[in-house]
């Protein structure tokens, strides 16, 4: 396993209720990891990604401890192993 | 104020100046907003101890000076964040609201994005006392003027849905600094009641028994005159609430000692007196 993402728990109606995905691929960025989950589970894009392909704006995306918006976002590197959190940010919800 | 910051006046509020400790904090790049957001929201200067105090901002977390606002140290052990992959870092918690007793200064309670907590050693530690709350999301807290042990919320269901658990509108009360919770519903809605109360959408008043007061955002006015055993609306209409203030109009009359041959009748009556009500700050379309 090269990669394993950590599902929120109301993103898991899109992956079969899985709260990790693991993909075998070695992706070199984030955004290369991300469209390996979308291949997967194509549910969670729309939610997670805007039209543009952006992250969207109450989504926080995690290379380890690490929040992508401060390594370079969808271009930051993604080592062996690694594990990927996507979680809503504190910014979402009704308000 | 936002983005998350602190002034200082030394002249009774004539000119103000940042206070630079806090604001080149190292922490700084890291604090995120929140839904309202990144805000500076509480401030709780040590009425013991004239160079500490503590304030708490969104997200960030709770952060004490012990220099008069020199240096800034972030408070935040023992507190769990659902919201990023660590779940205890030094810092990046949401805390909601901090409130503290005069008396005992050194005991605190917080109101956390997820989680309510005590703490009895200056915000250096943290318990979870969320015993038995319908839920442990929410915002308001308010620190019973007499009592140490006391406090109440007004928990709301979850960051996804920011309403009062079930429709049943409860304020819950501790007696015990956070062992257990009792809802208080008498005279509150508990049907359909899908309200908000923002951070400082909840106060109280100096009398005994004590007056607790609340505002929602659909514009009613909520409250007690008995410590939270019976609740009346007060007010509907207003525009969105987001802060409630209270003023004591005039002298309460103080409670006459019933004597020794008066009628049981005559010294149950109750005492009357001028309660508040007097201050709701609103504000129209406001955010939280």
């Amino acid at each position: 396993v090269s990669v394993t993402f950590h599902i929120p728990s109301v993103l898991r109606a899109y992956t079969d209720g899985r709260s990790q995905v693991e993909i075998a691929e070695s992706p070199a960025t984030v955004r290369d990891a991300l469209h390996a989950l979308w291949a997967l589970y194509p549910g969670v894009r729309d939610r997670v990604a805007s039209e543009e392909g952006q992250i969207r704006q109450h989504i926080n995306v995690f290379v380890g401890n690490e929040d992508i918006r401060y390594t370079g976002g969808l271009a930051t590197s993604v080592p062996e192993s690694a594990v990927i959190s996507i979680l809503p940010a504190i910014s979402g919800g009704q308000r | 104020v936002e983005p998350a910051a602190l002034f200082e006046s030394r002249n009774g509020g004539e000119t103000w100046e940042l206070v630079r400790g806090l604001f080149d904090h190292s922490h700084r790049p890291r604090w995120v907003p929140g839904n309202g957001g990144l805000c500076l929201h509480t401030i709780l200067p040590d009425p013991t101890n004239r160079e500490r105090m503590y304030v708490a901002l969104s997200a960030g977390g709770t952060y004490r000076t012990e220099d008069g606002g020199k240096s800034w140290r972030a408070c935040n052990r023992g507190i769990r964040v659902e919201f990023m992959p660590e779940k205890y870092p030094e810092f990046g918690q949401c805390v909601h609201k901090v409130v503290m007793h005069p008396s005992r200064p050194d005991r605190l309670f917080l109101q956390h994005h997820w989680g309510l907590y005590r703490s009895d050693d200056a915000a250096e530690t943290w318990k979870d006392i969320g015993n038995g709350v319908a839920s442990d999301f929410g915002f308001a807290m308010v620190m019973h003027p007499r009592n140490p042990d006391c406090v109440y919320i007004l928990p709301v269901e979850s960051d996804e849905f920011r309403c009062t658990p079930e429709g049943r509108l409860r304020v819950y009360r501790t007696r015990n600094a956070g062992a257990s919770w009792q809802a208080l519903t008498r005279g509150l809605p508990q049907k359909g009641a899908y309200e908000t109360i923002l951070r400082d959408g909840m106060t109280s008043d100096s009398l005994d028994p004590l007056g607790i007061y609340f505002g929602t955002r659909s514009g009613q006015l909520y409250g007690s005159t008995d410590e939270g055993k019976t609740w009346k609306r007060i007010l509907e209409g207003l525009p969105s609430i987001v802060c409630v203030k209270s003023a004591t109009i005039g002298q309460p009359r103080a409670p006459r000692k019933p004597e020794a041959n008066r009628k049981r009748t005559v010294a149950s009556k109750r005492i009357t007196r001028k309660r508040i009500t007097a201050k709701t700050k609103i504000r129209r379309g406001g955010r939280k």
